[in-house]
């Protein structure tokens, strides 16, 4: 980020992030849900060489052991190890967590900057355009894309990607609305700045810590939905192991082995959980304005 | 007020149009042949040829387009491939379920949540407090095909209480009414809390607390009717996404609903029928967005004024 003289806002915005970063850190439960993600993501790195277990490995006379030292969690139908299974799934889960909040806040970002500072056709399309993503049943809509280009990881990105931008595009587009109005804008365009170059360099920068929650709040919804995707079949297909496939199977064992079936919903609960948590904190500490 | 109702209606009809042609082209450019896909290896090409015609898929996409909406609009919206019987009577014959299911669960969340919100602003930073919102966190962090097994696991196989999945009473209602609601639930009762807080702050709470009302009165009798305004217009929407969003629901409890069509619609790729499903329900969400959008101004006098001046749009 480059800083100009007729750019103050911009000037005072590092202190500002470090006050944010400050307030995250007295947040005791913000704090404990970073923790619990930092830890799932090393284990889910590193799992190859932290179990031992194989998590594809077909063993059929080790059905549905209850748990042990050896099987912590017990076995599947298969008689794999449950526990390494979830952490496998972990690495799928996570990847879709934030890949596509990723893609989508690009997008959205883009288009809300371009719809706020342009303005009048450019912004009817873009906004008319993000109505309509925004009214269509979000798991539907999934569904939809789903079947049109199959089921696969790299599809559940897309469709996620497209569900979510339209809500990033928004937001973003009535914090471009704000800071157009703002003298410093002003003043560059004053200066002779392009239109390109205010956007990217005085207004981005401003809607960086907006970002930066919505990033954050959208990473739970993107895990709720691949779970849901996979969990009807319209997702990551076996034998991958993403948590919503992982409950799926094991409910047709419900009554055997329920630890197979709820296990990996205990995984996506404390998942989704931290990820609010931190999302909340996030969003108490660096734009206190969009509280509730 | 009718003439505010009037130009929402027609904004709609624009984001309606779009939707349908999204959706339309999403369906159609699907890679493959559909009917070829959806028969397998079972028929021959003479009568995936023959099926073909019939479903006019051999026309360029923009005539299918507009010749679907028109029959749309008159309530035709094909023939189910795998069931052979016309999608609209399909939705038709399912949607009660789906109503009742939504109707039931919406009173869960309302039950729940509008109370809990209540308490936990009134005791507010209290333990009470604390537990009401961990459980209404809880709630909207768990995935509902998740909560589903475990109450059918505790409250069906085990305790017995009541049947696992079917659709053959109201006995069967039950559970997915708890599950379903109980997701909302959350939701609900946070909105209420930060609504409720928020109205607290304002001056006219003050001077009925300073005139001598008791606290249950100022409650009860001030705060609620403003809080209450942005609740009411949330539960609209749920109530739309309930109506559109229970597939999972049904699909694990076996409720034949509108949610269940459109999952087994995309099991047996059965393209109309996803199409006319999908359709249907995000008609629902947008009317859903517009009752809402009424309801508040209705509620709020503030912005009934304003649109009197023309102010709002």
């Amino acid at each position: 980020m480059t800083v100009t003289a007729s750019s103050p806002e911009v000037i005072a915005e590092p202190s500002l992030l470090r006050e944010g970063i400050a307030a995250f850190a007295r947040n005791r439960v913000a704090l404990v849900g970073l923790a619990f993600i930092v830890v799932l993501v090393v284990v889910a790195l590193f799992i190859p060489w932290i179990s031992h277990h194989d998590p594809y490995r077909v063993a059929l006379d080790e059905q549905f052991l209850p748990p042990s030292l050896t099987y912590w969690l017990g076995t599947d139908n298969f008689g794999r190890d449950v526990l390494t299974r979830i952490l496998y799934g972990a690495r799928i889960s996570l990847l879709v967590g934030t890949l596509p909040s990723l893609i989508s806040l690009v997008i959205g970002a883009a288009l809300g900057i371009l719809s706020g500072y342009v303005g009048g056709k450019t912004d009817a399309i873009i906004m008319r355009l993000a109505d309509m993503m925004i009214a269509f049943p979000s798991l539907l809509l999934a569904m939809v894309v789903m079947y049109t280009l199959g089921a696969n990881l790299l599809n559940i990105f897309i469709a996620l990607a497209l569900v979510g931008w339209a809500s990033v595009a928004r937001v973003v587009r009535s914090e471009t609305l704000a800071l157009k109005g703002k003298e410093f804008i002003e003043a560059a365009r004053a200066n002779g700045t392009s239109r390109l170059t205010t956007m990217v360099k005085h207004i981005f920068p401003n809607v960086i810590p907006t970002l930066i929650v919505l990033f954050s709040l959208s990473i739970p919804d993107a895990i709720m939905w691949e779970s849901s995707l996979s969990f009807l079949g319209v997702g990551v297909q076996p034998p991958e192991a993403s948590w919503g496939l992982l409950v799926a199977k094991g409910k047709e064992y419900l009554l055997q082995a329920p630890i197979v079936a709820i296990a990996p919903g205990i995984a996506i609960l404390l998942t989704v959980l931290a990820f609010n948590f931190i999302g909340d904190g996030l969003r108490d500490a660096l734009d206190p304005s969009m509280k509730d | 007020m009718l003439m505010f109702v009037v130009r929402r209606l027609l904004a709609s009809i624009p984001v309606l149009i779009g939707i349908t042609a999204i959706l339309f082209v999403m369906l159609n450019v699907v890679p493959g042949d559909p009917v070829a896909l959806m028969m397998k290896e079972h028929a021959s090409p003479d009568v995936i040829a023959r099926v073909r015609a019939q479903m006019h898929l051999d026309d360029p996409i923009i005539v299918r387009y507009f010749s679907f909406l028109w029959n749309a609009l008159q309530g035709n919206m094909g023939i189910s491939i795998k069931l052979n019987r016309p999608v609209t009577n399909l939705i038709a014959g399912a949607f009660p379920n789906t109503l009742m299911l939504a109707a039931a669960a919406a009173l869960v969340s309302w039950v729940i949540g509008i109370p809990a919100g209540i308490i936990s602003a009134v005791r507010r930073d209290t333990v009470v407090d604390h537990l009401f919102m961990g459980f209404s966190l809880v709630g909207v962090s768990m995935p509902i095909f998740w909560s589903a097994l475990l109450f059918q696991y505790v409250f069906a196989m085990q305790l017995k209480w009541l049947p696992v999945a079917g659709f053959y009473g109201p006995k069967y209602l039950i559970l997915p009414a708890i599950v379903l609601g109980w997701s909302s639930a959350g939701v609900i009762a946070r909105l209420t809390r930060s609504s409720l807080l928020e109205v607290m702050r304002h001056d006219y709470i003050r001077t009925a607390r300073a005139k001598g009302l008791r606290e249950g009165l100022v409650i009860t009798r001030h705060a609620l009717k403003n809080a209450m305004i942005p609740v009411v217009t949330i539960m609209a929407i749920q109530v739309a996404s309930l109506l559109s969003g229970a597939v999972i629901t049904e699909a694990i409890f076996g409720i034949p609903g509108v949610g269940r069509i459109s999952v087994d619609a995309i099991q047996s790729r059965d393209m109309p029928l996803l199409q006319g499903s999908v359709l249907f329900a995000t008609v629902l969400v947008i009317l859903g967005n517009l009752v809402a959008d009424i309801l508040y101004s209705v509620l709020d006098p503030r912005i009934r004024s304003q649109m009197r001046k023309g102010g709002a749009s």
